[in-house]
Protein backbone atom coordinates (compact mmCIF):
# COMPACT_ATOMS: atom_id res chain seq x y z
CA UNK A 1 0.00 0.00 0.00
CA UNK A 2 1.17 3.11 -1.30
CA UNK A 3 1.32 6.15 1.27
CA UNK A 4 -1.00 9.18 1.15
CA UNK A 5 0.01 12.31 -0.32
CA UNK A 6 0.59 15.01 2.21
CA UNK A 7 -2.50 17.00 1.27
CA UNK A 8 -4.46 13.80 1.21
CA UNK A 9 -3.30 12.81 4.09
CA UNK A 10 -4.12 15.52 6.30
CA UNK A 11 -7.76 15.42 4.35
CA UNK A 12 -8.36 11.95 6.08
CA UNK A 13 -7.05 13.11 9.18
CA UNK A 14 -8.93 15.91 9.80
CA UNK A 15 -11.83 14.15 8.26
CA UNK A 16 -11.49 11.40 10.60
CA UNK A 17 -11.59 13.85 13.47
CA UNK A 18 -15.03 15.32 12.20
CA UNK A 19 -16.50 12.05 12.23
CA UNK A 20 -15.71 10.95 15.38
CA UNK A 21 -16.78 14.40 17.07
CA UNK A 22 -19.93 13.92 14.71
CA UNK A 23 -20.92 10.72 16.09
CA UNK A 24 -20.98 12.24 19.65
CA UNK A 25 -23.14 15.12 18.79
CA UNK A 26 -23.50 15.60 22.76
CA UNK A 27 -19.80 16.72 23.14
CA UNK A 28 -20.27 19.09 20.28
CA UNK A 29 -23.71 20.41 22.11
CA UNK A 30 -22.05 20.42 25.45
CA UNK A 31 -19.73 23.62 25.08
CA UNK A 32 -22.99 25.65 23.36
CA UNK A 33 -24.76 24.86 26.56
CA UNK A 34 -22.03 25.41 28.71
CA UNK A 35 -22.38 28.84 27.41
CA UNK A 36 -26.00 29.42 27.17
CA UNK A 37 -26.06 28.48 30.96
CA UNK A 38 -22.94 30.50 32.14
CA UNK A 39 -25.20 33.48 29.82
CA UNK A 40 -27.43 32.99 32.09
CA UNK A 41 -25.36 32.97 35.35
CA UNK A 42 -24.55 36.56 35.04
CA UNK A 43 -28.11 38.40 35.11
CA UNK A 44 -28.24 36.57 38.53
CA UNK A 45 -25.07 37.15 40.08
CA UNK A 46 -24.85 40.61 38.48
CA UNK A 47 -28.75 41.98 38.49
CA UNK A 48 -31.23 41.77 35.39
CA UNK A 49 -30.74 45.71 35.02
CA UNK A 50 -30.51 46.34 31.18
CA UNK A 51 -27.92 48.90 31.02
CA UNK A 52 -25.15 47.38 33.58
CA UNK A 53 -25.34 44.13 31.49
CA UNK A 54 -24.84 45.67 28.34
CA UNK A 55 -21.82 47.45 29.40
CA UNK A 56 -20.38 43.95 31.03
CA UNK A 57 -21.68 42.15 27.58
CA UNK A 58 -18.15 42.32 25.53
CA UNK A 59 -16.06 41.21 28.68
CA UNK A 60 -18.69 38.11 29.71
CA UNK A 61 -19.38 37.20 25.90
CA UNK A 62 -15.50 36.44 25.83
CA UNK A 63 -14.74 35.17 28.91
CA UNK A 64 -17.48 32.56 28.22
CA UNK A 65 -16.11 31.50 25.23
CA UNK A 66 -12.42 31.47 26.57
CA UNK A 67 -13.71 29.38 29.45
CA UNK A 68 -15.79 26.63 26.98
CA UNK A 69 -12.92 26.74 24.60
CA UNK A 70 -10.58 25.65 28.23
CA UNK A 71 -12.90 23.04 28.87
CA UNK A 72 -12.61 21.16 25.40
CA UNK A 73 -9.32 21.60 25.29
CA UNK A 74 -8.76 18.79 27.83
CA UNK A 75 -10.21 16.25 25.55
CA UNK A 76 -7.90 17.46 22.06
CA UNK A 77 -5.33 14.31 22.28
CA UNK A 78 -6.80 12.13 25.06
CA UNK A 79 -9.13 9.81 23.57
CA UNK A 80 -6.11 9.14 20.50
CA UNK A 81 -3.47 9.06 23.68
CA UNK A 82 -5.90 6.47 25.49
CA UNK A 83 -6.60 3.86 22.36
CA UNK A 84 -2.64 4.60 20.98
CA UNK A 85 -3.91 5.95 17.61
CA UNK A 86 -1.74 8.81 18.77
CA UNK A 87 1.38 6.52 19.20
CA UNK A 88 0.91 5.71 15.55
CA UNK A 89 1.23 9.17 14.27
CA UNK A 90 3.90 10.10 15.88
CA UNK A 91 5.73 6.98 14.23
CA UNK A 92 4.09 7.85 10.84
CA UNK A 93 6.60 9.44 8.19
CA UNK A 94 4.32 12.74 7.94
CA UNK A 95 4.85 15.82 9.51
CA UNK A 96 3.55 15.97 12.64
CA UNK A 97 3.43 19.48 11.88
CA UNK A 98 0.89 19.73 9.65
CA UNK A 99 -1.10 16.69 11.47
CA UNK A 100 -1.41 18.69 14.57
CA UNK A 101 -2.70 21.25 12.81
CA UNK A 102 -5.60 19.44 11.35
CA UNK A 103 -6.15 17.93 14.99
CA UNK A 104 -6.52 21.46 16.03
CA UNK A 105 -8.50 22.53 13.42
CA UNK A 106 -11.18 19.75 13.68
CA UNK A 107 -11.14 21.03 17.17
CA UNK A 108 -11.85 24.84 16.38
CA UNK A 109 -14.35 23.65 13.37
CA UNK A 110 -16.42 22.11 16.15
CA UNK A 111 -15.77 24.56 19.14
CA UNK A 112 -14.93 27.60 18.27
CA UNK A 113 -16.57 28.19 14.82
CA UNK A 114 -20.14 26.83 16.71
CA UNK A 115 -19.68 29.47 19.25
CA UNK A 116 -19.10 32.42 17.28
CA UNK A 117 -21.55 31.81 15.04
CA UNK A 118 -24.10 31.39 17.22
CA UNK A 119 -23.07 34.11 20.24
CA UNK A 120 -24.79 36.48 18.66
CA UNK A 121 -27.71 34.99 20.26
CA UNK A 122 -26.28 35.30 23.44
CA UNK A 123 -25.30 38.99 22.64
CA UNK A 124 -28.80 39.89 22.33
CA UNK A 125 -29.60 38.05 25.52
CA UNK A 126 -27.22 40.26 26.95
CA UNK A 127 -28.35 43.41 25.38
CA UNK A 128 -25.31 44.13 23.33
CA UNK A 129 -25.39 46.64 20.75
CA UNK A 130 -26.77 45.00 17.71
CA UNK A 131 -24.15 47.51 15.85
CA UNK A 132 -20.92 45.50 17.82
CA UNK A 133 -22.33 42.24 16.80
CA UNK A 134 -20.68 41.61 13.40
CA UNK A 135 -17.24 42.46 15.37
CA UNK A 136 -18.11 39.90 18.80
CA UNK A 137 -18.73 37.55 15.64
CA UNK A 138 -15.45 38.49 13.80
CA UNK A 139 -13.06 38.84 17.32
CA UNK A 140 -14.64 35.31 18.37
CA UNK A 141 -13.43 33.73 14.83
CA UNK A 142 -10.10 35.09 15.05
CA UNK A 143 -9.61 34.57 18.98
CA UNK A 144 -11.09 31.10 19.65
CA UNK A 145 -8.44 30.02 16.65
CA UNK A 146 -5.78 31.24 18.25
CA UNK A 147 -7.43 29.87 21.78
CA UNK A 148 -7.44 26.20 20.42
CA UNK A 149 -3.81 26.29 19.30
CA UNK A 150 -2.83 27.40 22.41
CA UNK A 151 -4.69 25.29 24.15
CA UNK A 152 -3.87 22.17 22.20
CA UNK A 153 -0.20 22.90 23.32
CA UNK A 154 -1.91 22.87 27.27
CA UNK A 155 -3.16 19.38 26.04
CA UNK A 156 -0.06 18.05 24.66
CA UNK A 157 1.89 19.04 27.81
CA UNK A 158 -0.68 17.15 30.25
CA UNK A 159 -2.13 14.19 28.02
CA UNK A 160 0.06 11.02 29.53
CA UNK A 161 -1.23 12.77 32.77
CA UNK A 162 -3.48 11.43 35.21
CA UNK A 163 -4.81 14.68 36.71
CA UNK A 164 -4.33 17.02 33.74
CA UNK A 165 -8.01 18.71 34.25
CA UNK A 166 -7.09 21.77 36.47
CA UNK A 167 -3.69 21.91 35.56
CA UNK A 168 -4.22 22.54 32.06
CA UNK A 169 -5.94 25.58 33.14
CA UNK A 170 -3.10 26.98 35.06
CA UNK A 171 -0.85 26.13 32.39
CA UNK A 172 -2.96 28.17 29.32
CA UNK A 173 -5.28 30.60 31.16
CA UNK A 174 -1.82 33.23 31.67
CA UNK A 175 -1.51 32.87 27.29
CA UNK A 176 -5.12 33.33 27.33
CA UNK A 177 -5.39 36.64 28.58
CA UNK A 178 -3.68 38.68 25.43
CA UNK A 179 -6.55 37.01 23.30
CA UNK A 180 -9.28 38.42 25.96
CA UNK A 181 -7.49 41.78 26.26
CA UNK A 182 -7.90 42.34 22.35
CA UNK A 183 -11.14 40.45 21.84
CA UNK A 184 -12.99 41.96 24.09
CA UNK A 185 -11.47 45.62 23.35
CA UNK A 186 -12.13 44.97 20.01
CA UNK A 187 -15.89 44.50 20.90
CA UNK A 188 -15.64 47.44 23.32
CA UNK A 189 -14.32 49.93 20.68
CA UNK A 190 -17.37 49.47 18.49
CA UNK A 191 -20.09 49.86 21.31
CA UNK A 192 -18.22 53.02 22.02
CA UNK A 193 -18.18 53.75 18.32
CA UNK A 194 -14.85 53.64 17.46
CA UNK A 195 -13.23 51.45 14.84
CA UNK A 196 -12.28 47.95 15.81
CA UNK A 197 -10.07 47.31 13.47
CA UNK A 198 -6.44 47.76 14.93
CA UNK A 199 -7.90 45.08 17.78
CA UNK A 200 -8.86 42.89 15.36
CA UNK A 201 -5.50 43.14 12.92
CA UNK A 202 -3.48 42.05 16.47
CA UNK A 203 -6.17 39.29 16.82
CA UNK A 204 -4.90 38.25 13.61
CA UNK A 205 -1.33 39.11 14.01
CA UNK A 206 -1.62 36.18 17.11
CA UNK A 207 -3.42 34.00 15.12
CA UNK A 208 -0.33 33.78 12.37
CA UNK A 209 1.80 33.69 15.47
CA UNK A 210 0.31 30.44 16.58
CA UNK A 211 -0.51 28.73 13.60
CA UNK A 212 3.42 29.03 12.81
CA UNK A 213 4.65 28.16 15.80
CA UNK A 214 1.96 26.38 18.32
CA UNK A 215 2.31 23.38 16.21
CA UNK A 216 6.09 23.31 17.04
CA UNK A 217 5.66 23.76 20.59
CA UNK A 218 2.14 20.79 20.41
CA UNK A 219 4.53 18.39 18.24
CA UNK A 220 7.62 18.73 20.72
CA UNK A 221 4.87 17.92 23.45
CA UNK A 222 3.32 14.90 22.09
CA UNK A 223 6.56 13.29 21.79
CA UNK A 224 7.81 14.00 25.41
CA UNK A 225 4.00 12.75 26.31
CA UNK A 226 4.33 9.78 24.55
CA UNK A 227 8.19 8.88 26.01
CA UNK A 228 6.73 9.52 29.44
CA UNK B 1 37.43 24.80 26.26
CA UNK B 2 35.27 22.04 25.54
CA UNK B 3 36.37 20.16 28.76
CA UNK B 4 34.88 22.84 30.71
CA UNK B 5 31.74 22.44 28.52
CA UNK B 6 31.85 18.85 29.17
CA UNK B 7 32.78 19.33 33.04
CA UNK B 8 29.36 21.40 33.01
CA UNK B 9 27.70 18.37 32.57
CA UNK B 10 28.90 16.86 35.39
CA UNK B 11 26.83 16.66 38.75
CA UNK B 12 30.27 16.44 40.83
CA UNK B 13 32.42 18.80 39.43
CA UNK B 14 29.48 21.43 39.22
CA UNK B 15 28.41 21.18 42.85
CA UNK B 16 32.24 21.10 43.68
CA UNK B 17 32.16 24.50 41.75
CA UNK B 18 29.25 26.00 42.78
CA UNK B 19 30.30 25.40 46.78
CA UNK B 20 33.37 27.28 45.79
CA UNK B 21 31.41 30.35 43.81
CA UNK B 22 29.33 30.62 47.05
CA UNK B 23 31.83 30.77 49.35
CA UNK B 24 32.63 34.50 48.27
CA UNK B 25 29.88 35.10 46.19
CA UNK B 26 27.22 34.90 49.08
CA UNK B 27 29.26 37.19 51.78
CA UNK B 28 29.82 39.85 49.13
CA UNK B 29 25.71 39.92 47.86
CA UNK B 30 24.80 40.18 51.71
CA UNK B 31 27.26 42.69 52.16
CA UNK B 32 26.31 44.72 48.88
CA UNK B 33 22.65 44.11 49.64
CA UNK B 34 23.46 46.05 53.38
CA UNK B 35 25.23 48.50 51.76
CA UNK B 36 22.55 49.27 48.80
CA UNK B 37 19.59 49.37 51.61
CA UNK B 38 21.51 51.37 54.46
CA UNK B 39 22.63 53.80 51.13
CA UNK B 40 19.02 53.86 49.49
CA UNK B 41 17.12 53.77 52.72
CA UNK B 42 19.05 55.98 55.14
CA UNK B 43 21.43 58.14 53.02
CA UNK B 44 19.65 59.39 50.11
CA UNK B 45 17.10 62.42 50.36
CA UNK B 46 13.65 62.18 50.41
CA UNK B 47 12.20 62.72 46.94
CA UNK B 48 10.29 66.41 47.03
CA UNK B 49 6.92 65.27 46.15
CA UNK B 50 6.49 61.60 47.46
CA UNK B 51 8.70 62.20 50.69
CA UNK B 52 10.13 59.01 52.41
CA UNK B 53 7.53 56.83 50.46
CA UNK B 54 9.57 56.30 47.47
CA UNK B 55 11.95 54.80 49.05
CA UNK B 56 10.56 51.52 48.36
CA UNK B 57 12.19 52.04 45.20
CA UNK B 58 15.41 50.02 46.19
CA UNK B 59 13.23 46.86 46.61
CA UNK B 60 10.72 47.02 44.64
CA UNK B 61 12.75 47.90 41.13
CA UNK B 62 15.40 45.50 41.88
CA UNK B 63 12.80 42.66 42.30
CA UNK B 64 10.62 43.43 39.59
CA UNK B 65 13.97 43.35 36.98
CA UNK B 66 15.86 40.07 38.16
CA UNK B 67 12.04 38.71 37.96
CA UNK B 68 11.70 39.29 34.41
CA UNK B 69 15.63 38.42 33.63
CA UNK B 70 15.17 35.36 35.83
CA UNK B 71 12.52 34.27 33.29
CA UNK B 72 14.81 34.13 30.33
CA UNK B 73 17.27 32.79 32.38
CA UNK B 74 14.90 29.58 33.21
CA UNK B 75 13.89 29.72 29.25
CA UNK B 76 17.51 29.63 28.12
CA UNK B 77 18.46 26.65 30.33
CA UNK B 78 15.19 24.97 29.53
CA UNK B 79 16.13 25.40 25.44
CA UNK B 80 20.04 24.06 26.32
CA UNK B 81 18.31 20.87 28.23
CA UNK B 82 15.86 20.04 25.32
CA UNK B 83 18.14 20.72 22.48
CA UNK B 84 22.01 19.82 23.76
CA UNK B 85 20.06 16.97 26.38
CA UNK B 86 22.18 18.70 29.90
CA UNK B 87 20.62 17.12 33.01
CA UNK B 88 22.29 20.06 34.99
CA UNK B 89 20.82 22.89 32.60
CA UNK B 90 17.42 20.77 33.28
CA UNK B 91 18.42 21.31 37.01
CA UNK B 92 18.83 24.87 36.42
CA UNK B 93 15.84 24.67 35.10
CA UNK B 94 13.78 24.03 37.40
CA UNK B 95 15.47 25.52 40.06
CA UNK B 96 14.87 28.82 38.52
CA UNK B 97 11.27 28.65 38.86
CA UNK B 98 10.79 28.94 42.59
CA UNK B 99 13.48 32.18 42.75
CA UNK B 100 11.44 33.79 40.07
CA UNK B 101 8.30 33.19 41.24
CA UNK B 102 9.26 34.75 44.90
CA UNK B 103 11.14 37.68 43.63
CA UNK B 104 7.75 38.50 41.30
CA UNK B 105 5.67 38.06 44.24
CA UNK B 106 8.30 40.57 46.37
CA UNK B 107 7.62 42.67 43.19
CA UNK B 108 4.06 42.76 43.64
CA UNK B 109 4.00 43.35 47.15
CA UNK B 110 6.27 46.31 47.49
CA UNK B 111 4.55 47.25 44.60
CA UNK B 112 1.42 47.61 46.27
CA UNK B 113 2.59 49.02 49.00
CA UNK B 114 3.67 51.34 47.60
CA UNK B 115 1.08 52.20 45.50
CA UNK B 116 -1.25 52.90 48.20
CA UNK B 117 0.63 55.83 49.28
CA UNK B 118 1.22 57.22 46.21
CA UNK B 119 -1.66 56.07 43.74
CA UNK B 120 -4.04 55.67 46.73
CA UNK B 121 -4.81 52.34 45.97
CA UNK B 122 -2.94 49.23 46.55
CA UNK B 123 -3.94 47.80 43.31
CA UNK B 124 -4.96 48.63 40.07
CA UNK B 125 -6.03 46.84 36.68
CA UNK B 126 -2.77 48.79 35.02
CA UNK B 127 -1.23 46.92 32.22
CA UNK B 128 2.28 46.74 33.91
CA UNK B 129 1.04 45.31 37.29
CA UNK B 130 -1.27 42.59 35.53
CA UNK B 131 1.20 41.37 33.46
CA UNK B 132 3.99 40.64 36.45
CA UNK B 133 0.49 38.88 37.82
CA UNK B 134 0.69 36.71 34.71
CA UNK B 135 4.56 36.01 34.83
CA UNK B 136 3.77 34.71 38.45
CA UNK B 137 1.22 32.78 36.81
CA UNK B 138 4.19 31.18 34.46
CA UNK B 139 6.20 30.61 37.11
CA UNK B 140 3.93 29.06 39.17
CA UNK B 141 2.15 27.42 35.85
CA UNK B 142 6.14 25.84 35.33
CA UNK B 143 6.24 24.42 38.88
CA UNK B 144 2.95 23.03 39.08
CA UNK B 145 3.75 20.92 35.60
CA UNK B 146 6.94 19.82 36.95
CA UNK B 147 5.44 18.15 39.95
CA UNK B 148 2.20 16.72 37.99
CA UNK B 149 4.74 14.33 36.40
CA UNK B 150 5.93 11.12 38.24
CA UNK B 151 8.35 10.83 35.45
CA UNK B 152 10.89 13.49 36.22
CA UNK B 153 13.00 13.72 33.13
CA UNK B 154 9.83 14.04 31.26
CA UNK B 155 9.03 16.74 33.57
CA UNK B 156 11.60 18.78 32.82
CA UNK B 157 11.15 18.19 29.06
CA UNK B 158 7.98 19.40 29.47
CA UNK B 159 8.80 22.07 31.24
CA UNK B 160 11.17 23.08 28.88
CA UNK B 161 8.65 23.71 26.04
CA UNK B 162 6.23 25.21 28.96
CA UNK B 163 8.94 28.17 29.39
CA UNK B 164 10.30 28.43 25.91
CA UNK B 165 6.42 29.12 24.72
CA UNK B 166 5.93 31.67 27.93
CA UNK B 167 9.00 33.63 26.47
CA UNK B 168 6.60 35.08 24.01
CA UNK B 169 5.06 37.08 26.56
CA UNK B 170 8.24 38.41 28.21
CA UNK B 171 8.93 41.49 25.31
CA UNK B 172 4.99 42.60 26.23
CA UNK B 173 5.58 42.70 29.96
CA UNK B 174 8.91 44.65 29.65
CA UNK B 175 7.33 46.93 27.02
CA UNK B 176 3.83 47.41 28.62
CA UNK B 177 4.42 50.12 30.17
CA UNK B 178 5.03 51.92 26.77
CA UNK B 179 2.18 50.69 24.63
CA UNK B 180 -0.18 51.19 27.58
CA UNK B 181 0.74 54.08 29.31
CA UNK B 182 -1.92 54.13 32.73
CA UNK B 183 -1.26 55.02 35.98
CA UNK B 184 2.20 53.31 36.55
CA UNK B 185 5.20 54.70 35.39
CA UNK B 186 7.52 54.20 31.93
CA UNK B 187 11.21 52.62 33.16
CA UNK B 188 13.10 55.84 34.82
CA UNK B 189 17.01 54.50 34.12
CA UNK B 190 17.84 53.91 30.31
CA UNK B 191 20.76 52.32 28.91
CA UNK B 192 21.24 55.29 25.60
CA UNK B 193 19.79 58.54 26.74
CA UNK B 194 19.05 60.43 30.00
CA UNK B 195 17.64 58.68 33.04
CA UNK B 196 14.89 60.54 34.44
CA UNK B 197 16.19 59.82 38.32
CA UNK B 198 18.87 62.20 39.64
CA UNK B 199 22.53 60.54 40.34
CA UNK B 200 22.46 60.61 44.25
CA UNK B 201 19.64 58.05 43.83
CA UNK B 202 20.25 56.00 41.24
CA UNK B 203 23.42 55.02 42.37
CA UNK B 204 22.56 53.37 45.00
CA UNK B 205 19.68 51.73 42.99
CA UNK B 206 22.07 50.43 40.50
CA UNK B 207 23.61 49.09 43.45
CA UNK B 208 20.11 47.13 45.02
CA UNK B 209 20.04 45.98 40.88
CA UNK B 210 23.22 44.52 41.09
CA UNK B 211 22.98 43.08 44.77
CA UNK B 212 19.54 41.27 43.80
CA UNK B 213 21.06 39.74 40.22
CA UNK B 214 23.90 38.31 42.49
CA UNK B 215 21.22 37.21 45.42
CA UNK B 216 19.35 35.83 42.02
CA UNK B 217 22.29 33.64 41.54
CA UNK B 218 23.01 32.48 45.37
CA UNK B 219 19.61 31.58 45.40
CA UNK B 220 19.82 29.46 42.21
CA UNK B 221 22.72 27.98 42.97
CA UNK B 222 21.84 26.96 46.88
CA UNK B 223 18.46 25.60 45.07
CA UNK B 224 20.97 23.86 42.04
CA UNK B 225 23.30 22.33 44.40
CA UNK B 226 20.18 20.86 46.73
CA UNK B 227 18.59 19.27 43.32
CA UNK B 228 21.91 17.56 42.42
CA UNK B 229 22.08 16.23 45.76
CA UNK B 230 18.34 14.97 45.38
CA UNK B 231 19.26 13.54 42.41
CA UNK B 232 22.56 11.77 43.03
CA UNK B 233 21.20 10.62 46.34
CA UNK B 234 21.98 7.14 45.16
CA UNK B 235 25.71 7.79 43.83
CA UNK B 236 28.90 7.10 45.94
CA UNK B 237 30.38 10.56 45.54
CA UNK B 238 26.96 11.84 47.30
CA UNK B 239 27.19 8.97 50.45
CA UNK B 240 30.41 9.95 50.56
CA UNK B 241 29.69 13.38 50.78
CA UNK B 242 27.13 13.23 53.59
CA UNK B 243 28.99 10.47 55.28
CA UNK B 244 26.87 7.91 55.39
Amino acid sequence: MSAPGLLAFCGRLLRRQLVLALRRPVDIGNPLLFFAMVVALFPLGLGPAPAALAGFAPGILWIIALLANLLTADNLFRGDFEDGSLEQLLLSPQPLYLSVLAYVLAQWLVTGLLLAVLSPLFALMLGLPGAAVPTLVASLLLGTAVLSLVGGIGAALTVGLKRGGMLIALLILPFYMPVLIFGSAAVQAVVGGMPAASHLAILGAMLCLSVALAPLAISAALRISIDA
Amino acid sequence: MWSFFHKLGSPPWLYRITGSILRWLLPLTLIALAVGAVWGLLFTAPDFRQGNSYRIIYIHVPSAVVALAGYYVMAFAGAISLIWKMKMADVAMKSCAPVGAALTFIALVTGAIWGKPTWGTWWVWDARITSMLILLFLYLGVIALYEAFDNKEAAGKACAVLTLVGTVNIPIIYKSVDWWYSLHQPASIKFTGESSIDPSMLYPLLLMIGSFYALFTCALLMNMRLEILRRESRTGWVRKLVGA
